[in-house]
């Protein structure tokens, strides 16, 4: 009993010592604790540089977490729990968050860097006025290949993927909206469907892909062709920029049958703590020196012509990234297709998944 | 009369506990199986489930759990067997144990290294002239990994009910004329048989729901009820067909439970009836 007794106290004062080490250094460091925000935001989808400038201009402390899908964000800023400050969802997630009341109005007063950004993406349909939401990135999907893995193929089409030489060579996206538009795509049909015949119609397309699949993950994409362990892989533009950062044999093409285009936004939660707080981060991150050093960080296309001036041409005048008004037309915005589609789309996203072998 | 109030009142912990941590969630799960995508209560739930989709991967589950609980068995019988013969006991257990420590996750992601193209596996397959394989993202990747984490799980209870039989009996069965294959069939194996049925609750059951080796090992090739559970939770959002696959988790672990119930009733132990 006394070396239990014992060994709890020596814990006790071990972990007092700590506390206090702990307290010390966020002291010296300037973290305070008294103001700060919650900052919600996808993997790998902020230069952590400009989290430190702003800490250091305003003095408020930002607690940083990510997610990996729309989805997941929403059903925890649904439940509560913890209140970020700050998120930002993609476009269609944004139209599902304002029905359900989530969201709370932005202050354009207070976001005076509003003006840097391009109007072509101010006042899009799924926010009128962007009386919620401010742009933050935007981009497309496409298909990520290395060429030297590759005898020449190129991917002008979604069908060149169903290449019988890509056996067990293709990667795809664990998101049941960009694998199930992929399908729809390819037979000339909306990626924003309703159509049960349609949906059908590209899942049975889809398991045709089924010898081709070498795996449906997630963000360990980026590695994995970064290594050269695989030859293609549908991703999201921005993370093809990510490859190519690392591993400049890649190459990105968003094919003829058309694609997604998508935008994600800077929202704040009704859960929001510290609204004011959150208005100032939002625009803190449109000025054009922390929006340019933050793009070329990310590699995702930024909204601001302001930072643009600042970057690389080289960079902005890559059309595979910074696709021309007129690409874009022939690109698709995800509608929200509320629960019962979107359940419809997932079951046959599971479906593929187990055919899939 | 006064032992027994303070008998109830340490129970409270317990009571308290369980109703909040066991009976509330159970609750839950049945009453949001209920309804629909719209709040609705239906037993449309119930009707999805028994369609071609969740039937398919319910089975398919199964097959996976059930090759990798053979496996584990088949690997750590022999090793808790072997473990019991050596000198130091406590220390192979020990070192056995330690790797249980380490959290999941890790122990996965380093496999995606092992594994991979140019890792240390498929350097040793070149150097053979064997070539290089696809490893990751492959049943066996899989099934070879989910082996290696519940080992320890089977090892432990087979371990202890081995070490705890009476080695006299083994010298018995031999001085009886028994050959050695039929001392393991009639005595030894029958006196663990409690042990090797912990063992295959604690890796049977929780092979049925994995989600993250599925995943970062299978390339979401292999599908589980678990799989299947934080799909409708965090991407569909449909927690009725979340809950309805969770209630029917449940009644398999029910099954299986009772399928290796321990029947304690007229068992000889050391021996001796209990």
């Amino acid at each position: 009993m006394k070396d239990i007794i014992q060994a709890v106290v020596a814990i006790l004062v071990v972990s007092l010592v700590l506390f206090i080490i702990n307290f010390q250094l966020d002291k010296t460091s300037g973290r305070s604790g008294n103001d700060s925000i919650s900052v919600y935001n996808w993997g790998e989808y902020i230069d952590p540089e400009s989290i430190k400038q702003f800490e250091k201009e305003t003095g408020i402390t930002v607690i940083y977490e990510t997610f990996d899908s729309n989805e997941a964000m929403m059903t925890k800023i649904e439940n509560g729990g913890t209140s970020y400050d700050v998120a930002m969802p993609s476009e269609y997630a944004i139209e599902k968050m304002k029905k359900n009341d989530l969201l709370i109005p932005i202050d354009h007063s207070k976001i005076p860097n509003l003006t840097n950004i391009d109007p072509y993406f101010l006042d899009l349909p799924f926010d009128p006025g962007n009386k919620y939401s401010i742009p933050y990135f935007w981009g497309t999907v496409g298909i990520a290949f290395n060429p030297s893995l590759l005898d020449g193929q190129t991917f002008e089409s979604w069908e060149d993927l169903w290449d019988p030489s890509l056996k067990q060579e293709v990667i795809l996206v664990d998101g049941a909206r960009e694998v199930m538009g992929m399908g729809l795509n390819t037979l000339g049909y909306s990626l924003n469907t309703k159509d049960e015949g349609q949906l059908q119609e590209a899942t049975d397309k889809l398991k045709t892909l089924s010898p081709n699949i070498k795996a449906i993950i997630g963000d360990e994409i980026v590695e994995t062709m970064r290594r050269g362990e695989s030859a293609v892989a549908l991703v999201w533009s921005g993370q093809a920029a990510d490859i190519m950062y690392v591993n400049e044999d890649i190459d990105y093409a968003v094919p003829k049958e058309g694609s997604n285009l998508w935008f994600d936004n800077m929202i704040i939660p009704k859960t929001a703590a510290n609204v004011e707080g959150a208005h100032q981060f939002i625009n803190f991150m449109l000025d054009p020196k922390i929006a340019a050093q933050n793009a070329d960080y990310v590699g995702y296309s930024t909204p601001n012509e302001q930072a643009i001036k600042l970057m690389d041409p080289k960079v902005t005048g890559d059309e595979r990234f910074y696709p021309t008004e007129e690409m874009r037309e022939r690109l698709e915005v995800y509608k929200n297709l509320g629960v019962e589609t979107l359940g419809k789309y997932n079951e046959l996203f599971l479906e593929f998944k187990m055919d899939a072998q | 009369m006064k032992t027994n109030s303070n008998r109830s009142f340490y129970l409270i912990p317990y009571v308290v506990w369980m109703l909040l941590f066991v009976v509330a969630p159970i609750v839950l799960v049945g009453y949001f199986s209920l309804f629909d995508l719209h709040g609705n209560f239906s037993f449309v739930n119930y009707q999805n489930f028994f369609t071609s989709v969740y039937l398919k991967l319910t089975l398919s589950s199964f097959w996976y759990a059930l090759i990798i609980t053979g496996f584990t068995l088949l690997i750590a019988y022999p090793t808790a067997y072997w473990l019991t013969k050596t000198k130091h006991k406590q220390l192979w257990l020990l070192l056995i144990i330690i790797p249980s420590w380490i959290n999941l996750l890790l122990k996965t992601y380093a496999f995606i290294g092992i594994f991979g193209v140019f890792g240390p596996i498929n350097k040793f397959l070149e150097l053979f002239g064997i070539g290089k394989q696809q490893i990751l993202y492959t049943d066996f990747s899989f099934i070879f990994v989910s082996v290696y984490i519940f080992i320890p799980f089977m090892i432990l209870p087979i371990f202890n009910s081995l070490d705890k039989m009476n080695p006299t009996l083994i010298d018995a069965a031999r001085d009886l004329g028994s050959s050695t294959w039929n001392t393991f069939t009639k005595v030894i194996f029958p006196l663990t048989i409690n042990g090797v049925k912990s063992g295959i609750q604690a890796v049977f059951i929780p092979s049925l729901s994995l989600f993250m080796i599925t995943r970062l090992i299978a390339g979401n090739k292999v599908i589980t009820l678990g799989t299947a559970i934080e799909q409708q939770f965090l991407v569909t959002q449909n927690w009725g067909m979340g809950s309805t696959i969770a209630v029917f988790l449940i009644l398999f672990m029910v099954i299986i439970m009772i399928l290796t119930g321990q029947k304690d009733k007229g068992e000889l132990v050391n021996g001796h009836n209990k």
